[in-house]
């Protein structure tokens, strides 16, 4: 029997797993301007000379501002399946954070099903895979009424 | 305009682009070659050598200025090299223009040329994973038109912009290209042949997105006093004023490579998507002119959608309106305000380094009556636009 592939993120520290996953951003200490990825060094704002940050989970909902596809395969370093799946991609607006988030969009999904201002969450999906794990990625999920669950994959 | 902001453009040459697949030095120096004698100069005349990088060309593109100085001949001239991505001409035009105003130099040398591989620019190799270019296609498979197209998206929903109208954009600018020695594309395309061509990022297809190209492009710009005596004050083609402005925080539109746009939690009310409008107006404030003094303009078509965008962004009209002015034919030549009479992007494909550079060779071309076939008759005021990447704005005001 093969071994079960164990699931880890693509990228460090930028999303947590599990059954309701978030972004993981920063909010400044002074002045509150988010950030993501990450800020670590200076706060961006240029009023604010703040080099205090708290990590913190963005908003797992929010409202697409734009959206497209990709209906040729990306250049590396993009692992794409075999044979090529086009995907769409979203950039989201969060309310909270009043910032845009790109991510792509479930498998399944074409830019027929989106529109501007379709409300969607964050879920994680398999990205690629090698022979020891599963590549895990955030991804944006339109809401429907009847799907609560935070794992595309699982 | 203030005098004392312009320097002459005295010699323009340009490498024609294509896919030639030959060092890009090579195209340079035709470029500069050309932009000398244009100008009735020898090599040997510069002082300053303003050179515009590629990334894609090893050290020697790294270090343009110098590699096209060793390659011309050493000659003892001072050197500067600029990168900013599609904005390097414009950075390096303003380099050698500064350089001119402070008395530094009479004569300066601007030199842009690329060669580019097939296909989606991908970032340059090697796993960096703190480097948002290299993550942006890692993680999420976005290429530059997938940018493009979201801009694109926004147009249809917000101000009603049809398939039709991206496609007619590209129709315009290849009638332009036909007449363009330097441009690589030069064949009308029907409505009908962009509507069937594939499909790339919804919604722009294959022929509405710019393709990577070779070329180069070079100018040869001095004091208006040194030009005067050598060439003599009668239609003298001058730069008034180069924008390479920054976005102002927070910068709420998504750029490439970015994931995400800045927050404006902090700082309500502020600028927000205005960097784009901000390019070209700074260059107008420059000069002390405005929008309506423009007889003809060259923008950064990198999809069809995007020029129309820039007819916002330049203030050739209100936001909203760009797609009635398409309609109008107010944009293509013989129009009231032609946009991209070389046939753009759309008919060059992008050098990155000398595409800047070349946009002012056409204005050049333009306002001193040499645009044969692609003429905008009477053209006195240009005005170039162009951004690069996420933070760096390309505006040059040419006038004669």
């Amino acid at each position: 029997m093969a071994p079960t592939k164990s699931a880890i993120p693509a990228v460090d520290g930028w999303f947590t797993t599990g059954g309701s996953p978030t972004l993981m951003g920063s909010r400044c200490r002074t002045c509150g301007t988010y950030a993501f990825p990450r800020e670590t060094y200076f706060c961006r704002n240029p009023e604010c000379d703040s080099q205090e940050f708290e990590d913190v989970p963005l908003s797992r909902r929010g409202k697409i501002w734009s959206y497209t596809d990709a209906r040729y395969q990306p250049p590396l370093p993009y692992r794409a399946a075999d044979p090529y799946e086009p995907f769409c991609i979203a950039a989201v607006e969060l309310a909270a954070e009043k910032m845009v988030v790109m991510g792509q969009v479930i498998p399944g999904v074409s830019v027929d099903d989106l529109s501007i201002g379709t409300e969607v969450e964050l879920v994680t999906d398999v990205l690629y895979e090698d022979d020891d794990h599963q590549y895990l990625v955030w991804k944006w999920r339109p809401v429907s009424s009847d799907d609560h669950s935070g794992d595309a994959h699982g | 305009m203030a005098d004392d902001k312009k320097v002459a453009v005295l010699g323009v040459g340009m490498h024609p682009w294509g896919k030639w697949g030959r060092n890009f030095v090579e195209y340079g120096l035709t470029a500069a070659r050309a932009a000398l004698a244009d100008a009735g100069l020898e090599w040997r005349d510069v002082g300053f050598v303003s050179g515009a990088d590629t990334i894609r060309n090893g050290y020697p593109g790294y270090v343009a200025g110098a590699t096209f100085a060793q390659a011309l001949g050493w000659t003892g001239a001072r050197v500067a090299s600029s990168y900013a991505a599609c904005a390097s001409g414009a950075t390096a035009v303003a380099a050698a223009r500064a350089q001119i105003l402070a008395g530094l130099c009479d004569v300066a040398l601007v030199v842009g040329a690329d060669t580019t591989p097939k296909g989606f620019f991908a970032p340059v190799g090697g796993d960096r994973k703190d480097d948002p270019d290299w993550l942006r296609f890692h993680l999420l498979g976005a290429t530059n038109p997938t940018y493009f197209a979201l801009y694109a998206r926004r147009r249809m929903e917000l101000f009603g912009a049809t398939e039709n109208d991206f496609a007619a954009v590209k129709v315009k600018n290849a009638r332009h290209g036909v007449a363009n020695p330097n441009a690589r594309y030069r064949a009308e395309v029907t409505t009908d042949e962009v509507l069937a061509s594939p499909m790339v990022a919804d919604p722009l297809r294959l022929l509405e997105i710019c393709a990577t190209s070779d070329g180069g492009a070079a100018l040869v710009l001095s004091s208006t006093d040194f030009a005067r005596r050598h060439a003599g004050a009668a239609g003298l083609v001058t730069i008034p004023a180069v924008s390479t402005v920054t976005p102002r925080f927070p910068q709420t539109v998504i750029e490439m490579p970015n994931f995400a746009t800045d927050s404006a939690v902090a700082a309500d009310g502020g600028p927000g998507s205005g960097f784009r409008r901000s390019i070209a107006h700074a260059a107008y404030e420059e000069a002390g002119i405005s929008p309506e003094d423009v007889d003809v303009a060259e923008v950064y078509d990198l999809s069809s959608a995007l020029e129309l965008d820039w007819y916002e962004d330049i203030g050739l009209c209100k936001e909203g309106e760009a797609e009635r002015l398409l309609r109008d034919g107010d944009t293509a030549v013989g129009g009231r305000i032609p946009v991209n009479p070389s046939g753009g992007l759309s008919c060059f494909g992008e050098a990155i380094p000398a595409q800047a550079i070349a946009q002012v060779c056409e204005l050049v071309w333009q306002l001193r009556g040499q645009a044969d076939g692609r003429q905008v008759e009477g053209a006195r005021v240009g005005v170039t636009a162009n951004q690069g990447l996420f933070g760096h704005g390309s505006s040059v005001i040419v006038s004669k």
